[in-house]
């Protein structure tokens, strides 16, 4: 530095990004102090979504939570479904049958794939690749079309009950799905191409928002963010729940933990899940998709109409709502971005007492701060982009 | 028996801190005295058997009309031994106060504020333990059972302050 320059009057700029800014797809804020580009302090500001998730639940019956888990995480609903049902059915005590399992694990994978897809397609656009966007977008148009076919709806589900699915599989899924995952295999390698080796998208994400291993540990990091920087912690093979023991599928993990293994984990994790997919349509059994305990899930409408102890039970379990058994459980199923855990209490009403749900991306979007300090301002966009902070279920 | 590897050598170390040890759908819980709960968290993080170096989840119960009110709840997840536990501390209103372990898991900042916001659970130490989910001039809290869920809050905005 010349001494002139030395004598010159100088200060921080402070600036807000955000709460509404075009890179981020959620709405949060960033309270910025930069030197020039680079970002010596960073405040982040979050709850512009909060809806009282909570306090919802808790005037509700439980089967009615379930709508409102479809809205967490808004990019892979049925994950959430599959969570929150997995979850009353421990606290509970109910087994599912076979073939309930195999569709819920279907259904989650489908869910994972269209969320990976999401977060490439809205990372890669933010950092100028704009065609791979509307190849991954195109992409998980398909696999939307694949969960329309499954539940009616494409993005709000609604499909997992406790104790069982809403539906059976459609006629003419598994080809449908043959079909699909044959289009989503071109336009993956199509991405893979436009991205994975492209200098321009390299230089942006590689070595940017670095986490150490140790670090991220202490930090909470799941999901993807923690695989990639080595730790093959997976809830799907830590603690299999559902039919996960009998798939055969491998967890990614990455080296250094920064966003470009990030976004090398999910692409993997795409070809993964259809594995898992795939295989799960090979073996599914045929049988019941409904536990057959009328005083926690509902009797076909042919039992309801013709059965008086059905007609009795699905009067109660509407009027009055399933009643859970005293007590509490935690239950964690993986997650598109980390372990997603149900903490439930229930004082044997028909209310939940307590419903309280650990959003994975809670703390990932704390550790934001950590990853980008000392960078340039221009880093927060792929390092926001690959923790894949999603409002609904942050701000719950 | 293997499960209950924590509860047993948490049983041995402090003896006087633990009120009560259940396993529920095989959860296992601890219900501790909060005076000595750094010192447990400690341990529970570095003892060479137990290593729990996740915390995952940081949340609060209002068993409204019981005493002590208020049930904070920590989930403890081990990546080595990949071991759950949940530690409970219980918490008058009165007091409604207790320490927090940011410096044993920097993953606690937010949740803890988190459960200040929605609970008023003050955490003794916390570096910046401010509203995180609600705006600051938020009125009450509202996860309390005794905040009546139809509530209105006065209007904010630069005409309102």
């Amino acid at each position: 530095m010349s001494d002139s320059a030395k004598d010159l009057h100088s200060e921080y700029m402070v600036i807000n990004m955000g709460p509404s800014h075009p890179v981020t797809h959620g709405t949060v804020k960033f309270l910025l102090t930069l030197e020039g580009e680079t970002i010596i302090d960073m405040k982040v500001d979050i709850g512009f979504l909060h809806r009282g998730f909570e306090k919802m639940c808790e005037n509700g019956t439980w089967e009615q939570v379930m709508p409102y888990t479809d809205r967490l995480n808004y990019v892979s609903p049925l994950i959430n479904n599959v969570g929150y049902a997995l979850a009353v059915e421990k606290l509970v005590g109910i087994d599912v049958p076979e073939r309930c399992k195999y569709i819920r694990v279907i259904a989650s994978e489908l869910s994972r794939i269209s969320d990976h897809y999401t977060n490439i397609a809205a990372g890669a656009m933010e950092v100028g690749g704009f065609t791979a966007f509307l190849y991954f977008v195109e992409a998980r148009e398909l696999v939307w079309d694949l969960i329309e076919m499954l539940c009616g709806a494409r993005v709000t589900s609604n499909y997992v009950r406790i104790g069982g699915v809403k539906s059976d599989l459609p006629d003419g899924f598994k080809d449908k799905t043959r079909d699909v995952f044959k289009k989503c295999r071109k336009l993956w390698a199509d991405v893979n191409k436009l991205l994975t080796k492209n200098r321009i998208f390299i230089d942006r994400v590689r070595n940017v928002g670095i986490m150490p291993p140790d670090e991220a540990i202490a930090w909470g990091f799941t999901g993807p963010c923690l695989r990639a920087c080595g730790i093959p912690y997976d809830v799907r093979k830590f603690h299999p729940y559902l039919v996960y023991d009998q798939m055969d599928f491998e967890v990614p993990v990455g080296e250094k933990g920064d966003n470009f293994d990030r976004y090398l984990v999910r692409m993997e994790e795409i070809n993964q899940s259809m594995r898992i997919v795939e295989q799960a349509l090979e073996k599914i059994p045929s049988g019941p998709i409904n536990v057959n305990m009328p005083e926690y899930r509902w009797q076909s409408k042919e039992d309801i109409s013709t059965r008086i102890e059905s007609l009795i039970f699905h009067f109660k379990t509407v009027t009055e709502g399933i009643k859970p058994p005293p007590g509490e459980i935690y239950s964690a199923v993986e997650g598109a971005n980390g372990e997603l855990g149900f903490y439930l209490v229930s004082d044997g009403s028909g209310k939940p007492y307590k419903c309280r749900v650990r959003p994975p991306c809670f703390p990932l979007t704390a550790a934001m701060p950590k990853m980008v300090k000392g960078g340039f301002i221009a880093d927060i966009v792929p390092t926001f982009d690959m923790i894949n902070m999603i409002g609904g279920e942050c701000d719950r | 028996m293997e499960a209950n590897i924590t509860i047993n050598k948490l049983k041995a170390r402090f003896a006087e801190s633990i009120v009560d040890a259940h396993s529920y759908r095989g959860d296992d819980t601890a219900i501790v005295k909060k005076e000595e709960l750094l010192d447990i968290f400690i341990f529970l993080r570095d003892d060479k058997e137990l290593l729990y170096n996740f915390m995952m989840d940081l949340t609060v119960v209002d068993y409204l009309g019981k005493e002590p009110r208020f049930e904070v709840v920590y989930h403890l997840y081990s990546l080595a031994y990949n071991r759950r536990v949940r530690i409970k501390t219980r918490v008058s209103e009165s007091e409604c106060s207790v320490d927090s372990i940011v410096s044993i898991w920097p993953s606690a900042n937010w949740f803890e504020r988190e459960a200040f916001d929605l609970y008023g659970i003050v955490f003794k130490g916390h570096p910046n333990l401010s509203r995180i989910l609600l705006y600051d001039s938020f009125q009450g809290h509202p996860l309390r059972k005794d905040y009546p869920i139809k509530k209105r809050q006065p209007q904010i905005g630069p005409n309102n302050n």
